[in-house]
């Protein structure tokens, strides 16, 4: 159990500020583990950024990591969960021969049935778009690639937790 | 910068003066009680150091013959007196060599704030001369870091600087100012920081948590209680007897925490670790109450963890959420300052004594004296040891003094045998384990407590990693007394070389040169003892003398240090020979 490794989307709130990322990716460095996404955004709460931490570990592990990266002074509150205590998804584009839109068929099936959207679309190539669970997203690369990829990239994890995140209750502790 | 710190009244409500950044850095260090700071000039600090000659009637500055001296120095300052250390450096290469004595103040908690120049925000990131990451560099071993690009930032920051670095778990922090921003002008005023809101230095005493460690500590038949440095960062000192002696529960110390409460105490019971004493590491494998306070279960304190007290219940008092079941698996963890919370389970606790499961440390303290004391203290063979030079310090100092040791033998055998009547006396470098710590230390210590005495132990390894700084003392006049315990041997390196290693002494012989001359070229009293009958004398002149004094005294080569905990063992199987 205590050498299990799982995967844990670590979410951090955070205050805006030039090198907190390098102060946050650091812990992890230090603990030799990789990180397998990352995706940084603004939160519900104005100037308060949140980070979302793909990584696989042990729970004991994460659990001091949180503790570790807590600790940092422009740190909020740090958290961790498993996918099942989440809603997530990731988000991707592929760059395909717009020739390949008209000849093979396929293709256009394979857009409809993925639920994937063309983005934009010129003489020369064309851009899909897709978000969705990691899996349908490799369905959907797996698919394509038979007629040949341009360019692809996808997004880090973006999460959603089930539970409530008491982030603002803790700024207005703050303030009084 | 962010604007979510708060203080008192705001900022508009000041009167303001129109002066340059690199008065304001002044200025600021001033407000904040900092009067002698260490550091070393250059390019793109120049500014600032032209204020300080402006200012020199306010703030002592100490020109330190390394950049590491000056991080260690202010160390040193800060360790002996619980304030701010400051040290101060150019860019690049002064700012890298504050590197190690920055690590060493974040993992032994030490407030220091260090200040770094840097090129102009213009040429960041061009490579520019003398240019280095510093903020990038010392990310991971300060507890805070910024760059300041304009004038205006620079009492804002400095002010949180000084808040992180001493308040909570006390720690390092680098402030990295561009030299534009000290030429540039601000309109200043000075507030000092009360709170951040990302931070939170002091978690609240948990009165349910606080009950159960108390019920666990009165039922307890076998208890022990560890402490460390926390006690006297929490200046926790008097809550902390007020406990030990009404629960009548044995207490031991690591490294950082010893000189809390007197050596001479009846309930101290000694060193724990990997060549602390033999009771409380034997016993720490059979108490039923593992009572941590304030310290971290560094890997020297537990040993193998998996054999670490399994059989009791640990509670740990600490103010760092960060270190709860970090090492060991805690079952009451009572987070806040070591004087708060320890004030506040003195009066649940049951007065108590404990007098058979004391004895048991008295038996094995009495196996440790026959084993190995008594041949460190009185030994009868030819060559001198360490323990002795020890042992005549003590006589002199009567626990008054503060000890500074380095790392290595030497430095085990002043935290085993040092006497200590009064807190903050043993200063050492514990976590990182940074040879060349203790001459500049020493000298930060001295500073900051002129009336104490301050006595460097050090061995001739670490001692000429920093052996420059006599030019700080000389300089000075710092009347820090220098004992170089010389075995002419890397001696830890060589003693696991010798247990370990067949005896395969790679690199640990250490041809050393004439230290007395060399001291006496810095114009510092200096002697040789070589002989026993010496001894005495000698350290009874150095500890007399009203100036720096250094004192060599030549050790037998090739001693040991025990007890030991081997590497990897329980401490329940600490040797002793």
């Amino acid at each position: 159990m205590e050498t299990e490794l799982k995967q844990f989307t670590v979410s951090v709130y955070a205050e805006n500020n030039v090198g907190l990322l390098n102060r946050i990716s650091a812990i992890f460095q230090k603990r030799h583990i990789n990180i397998e996404s990352m995706n940084i955004s603004v939160s519900e709460i104005e100037g308060v950024s949140r980070f979302i931490i793909l990584v696989n570990m042990t729970e004991v592990n994460v659990k001091k990591i949180i503790g570790q990266i807590e600790k940092q002074i422009e740190v909020i509150k740090a958290f961790y969960h498993t996918d099942e205590e989440t809603i997530y998804l990731e988000s991707c584009m592929f760059k395909i021969k717009s020739d390949l839109l008209f000849e093979e068929r396929q293709i256009q099936n394979i857009i409809k049935e993925s639920d994937a959207r063309i983005v934009t679309v010129n003489r020369e190539f064309f851009v899909l778009e897709k978000s969705g669970r990691r899996h349908e997203i490799e369905l959907l690369h797996r698919e394509l690639s038979a007629f040949g990829i341009m360019q692809f990239v996808r997004s880090g994890r973006i999460s959603i937790t089930k539970d409530q995140m008491k982030i603002t209750e803790l700024l207005t502790e703050f303030k009084n | 910068m962010d604007v979510q710190t708060k203080s008192k009244q705001s900022y508009l409500n000041q009167p303001t003066e129109r002066i340059s950044g690199a008065e304001a850095v002044i200025r600021c260090l001033i407000a904040e009680g900092a009067d002698t700071i260490y550091g070393y000039p250059g390019g793109a600090i120049m500014p600032v150091y032209d204020e300080l000659f402006k200012y020199q009637d306010q703030i002592h500055h100490v020109l330190t013959r390394h950049e590491q001296g000056a991080t260690h120095a202010a160390q040193g300052f800060a360790r002996i007196s619980g304030r701010v250390g400051v040290a101060i450096a150019t860019s690049g290469p002064g700012a890298t060599n504050l590197i190690t004595g920055i690590a060493d103040a974040q993992i032994d908690s030490t407030p220091m704030v260090c200040i770094t120049g840097q090129v102009p925000s213009h040429l960041l990131g061009s490579d520019a001369f003398q240019e280095t990451d510093i903020v990038g560099i010392s990310t991971p071993v300060t507890k805070w870091n910024h760059q300041i690009t304009t004038a205006e930032e620079i009492p804002e920051v400095i002010a949180k600087a000084f808040y992180i670095a001493r308040s909570g778990r006390p720690g390092p922090v680098l402030i990295d100012i561009t030299k534009d921003a000290q030429f540039g002008e601000l309109d200043f005023t000075y507030k000092k920081c009360e709170g951040i809101r990302s931070y939170k230095p002091i978690p609240k005493v948990n009165p349910v948590q606080l009950s159960a460690a108390a019920e666990l500590i009165n039922n307890a038949k076998k208890p022990l209680i560890v402490w460390g440095q926390g006690v006297i960062l929490g200046e926790a000192e008097d809550e902390f007897k007020d406990v030990v002696e009404k629960s009548g529960v044995p207490a031991a110390w690591t490294i950082m925490g010893v000189s809390a409460i007197p050596t001479a105490h009846p309930l101290n019971v000694g060193m724990v670790g990997m060549h602390g004493n033999y009771g409380p590491n034997v016993l720490t494998n059979e108490c039923d109450v593992l009572i941590a306070i304030g310290m971290r279960f560094d890997d020297r304190v537990t040993g193998k963890l998996s054999e670490y007290a399994t059989q009791a219940k640990v509670i740990h008092f600490e103010i760092d959420p960060a270190e709860i079941d970090k090492n060991v698996k805690t079952d009451v963890a009572v987070l806040g300052n070591a004087k708060e919370s320890l004030a506040q389970i003195l009066p649940l606790l049951k007065k108590n004594t404990h007098t058979e499961w004391l004895k048991k440390f008295e038996d094995l303290s009495k196996i440790e004296f026959e084993k190995v004391i008594k041949n460190d203290l009185h030994p009868t063979k030819e060559g001198l040891t360490m323990g002795e030079v020890v042992k005549e310090i003590n006589a002199q100092s009567k626990g008054e003094a503060a000890i500074v040791s380095d790392v290595g033998q030497h430095q085990m055998i002043a935290c085993r045998y040092a006497e200590f009547s009064t807190s903050r006396g043993n200063i050492t470098s514990g976590g990182l384990g940074t040879m060349g710590f203790a001459l500049p230390a020493a000298i930060g210590a001295k500073m900051a407590t002129p009336e104490r005495e301050v006595v460097a132990v050090i061995g001739d390894g670490g001692y000429q990693m920093t052996i420059q700084e006599l030019g700080t003392i000389f300089q000075t006049k710092a009347a820090v007394k220098i004992v170089v315990l010389n075995n002419d041997f890397l001696g830890m390196v060589r003693q696991w070389q010798q247990l370990f290693f067949d005896k395969r002494y790679a690199s640990t012989v250490m041809t050393n040169p004439d230290f007395v001359t060399i001291a006496k070229g810095y114009h510092i009293e200096a002697k040789r003892v070589t002989k026993r009958e010496e001894l005495a004398t000698a350290v009874e002149e150095m500890m007399t003398s009203k100036k720096a004094y250094f004192l060599e005294v030549c050790v037998e080569k090739e001693d040991n240090v025990f007890p030991m905990v081997p590497s990897g063992a329980s401490v329940s199987e600490i040797r002793l020979e």
